[in-house]
């Protein structure tokens, strides 16, 4: 369809999710930002071939995350300085305890193999249903499925090994209060 | 006796499949939205507002007049 003042102002309102996924995708602000120039050149050039009323958001996305992959494959090889970088990208430093654990966080994303990375962030961060995520990644929507399941198991196991004795305050808190009590 | 036993063993220690993996698994959604909505309130760079600006060119007037904003797109890059 043509590039009309409406479809050029969806595309605009789809650019902050486009930068949080390219970054999610990328663990670097800079690379993250020519990824999106790149998404929108590439879907300006060829805005006659998305179909009127389909999902925009979704077709940006399917761009996007292809771009990524032929340029990730290009630079595999590329010392990267992802956390830091990331940080970068943020207005706001998170205060000191939470930096810590983002950056954990941020650490084990980026230990996951791709394909279960960006189906964790479709699915779990951009909202997509299953069905649109496996549209954007080209595959089936069970696959999709089993992608995000492994994603987070992988995610627990690599954040929170030791499981319950490590995780969360609760038992503590209850023991010390059944204590005074 | 056996049913308050095995009832009282619940509620103090959350099975460790069930509750403590919904627990993990909330924690670990809330760290990804919160990673990315950290950039989606960033909103809309400059740079690419004026992108998008710039290539809106009307297709129903196809005449040349209108290319001279191109010299300045790309002076905001590093």
């Amino acid at each position: 369809m043509p590039l009309t003042d409406a479809l050029r102002d969806d595309i605009l309102a789809a650019v902050p999710s486009l930068r949080a996924f390219a970054i999610s995708l990328s663990g670097n602000g800079d690379r993250a930002d020519d990824l999106v120039q790149e998404t929108l050149l590439r879907a300006l050039a060829n805005i006659d071939s998305f179909q009127p009323g389909s999902n925009l958001p979704a077709w940006l996305f399917t761009i996007l995350r292809n771009l990524f992959r032929s340029d990730y494959r290009k630079r595999r090889r590329e010392v990267e300085d992802a956390e830091g970088n990331y940080a970068k990208t943020l207005k706001t430093q998170p205060a000191q305890g939470a930096h810590l654990e983002f950056e954990e966080f941020r650490t084990a994303l980026d230990k996951l193999p791709q394909d279960q990375r960006e189906a964790l962030i479709l699915v779990g961060a951009s909202g997509f249903s299953y069905e649109d995520a496996a549209t954007i990644c080209g595959c089936a929507v069970g696959t999709i499925k089993s992608r995000v399941n492994r994603a987070r198991s992988k995610l627990a196991a690599l954040l929170y090994v030791d499981g319950a004795e490590d995780f969360g305050p609760d038992e503590t808190v209850r023991a010390v209060i059944g204590g005074n009590g | 006796m056996k049913d308050v036993k095995s009832q009282a063993s619940k509620n103090t220690a959350p099975g460790k499949q069930g509750g403590l993996n919904a627990e993990i698994q909330s924690r670990i959604g809330h760290q990804l939205r919160a990673m990315y909505d950290d950039v989606v309130r960033q909103g809309v760079p400059e740079r690419f507002a004026d992108l998008i600006r710039k290539l809106d060119v009307p297709p129903a007037s196809p005449q040349v007049s209108q290319t001279g904003d191109q010299a300045t797109n790309n002076d905001g890059r590093e």
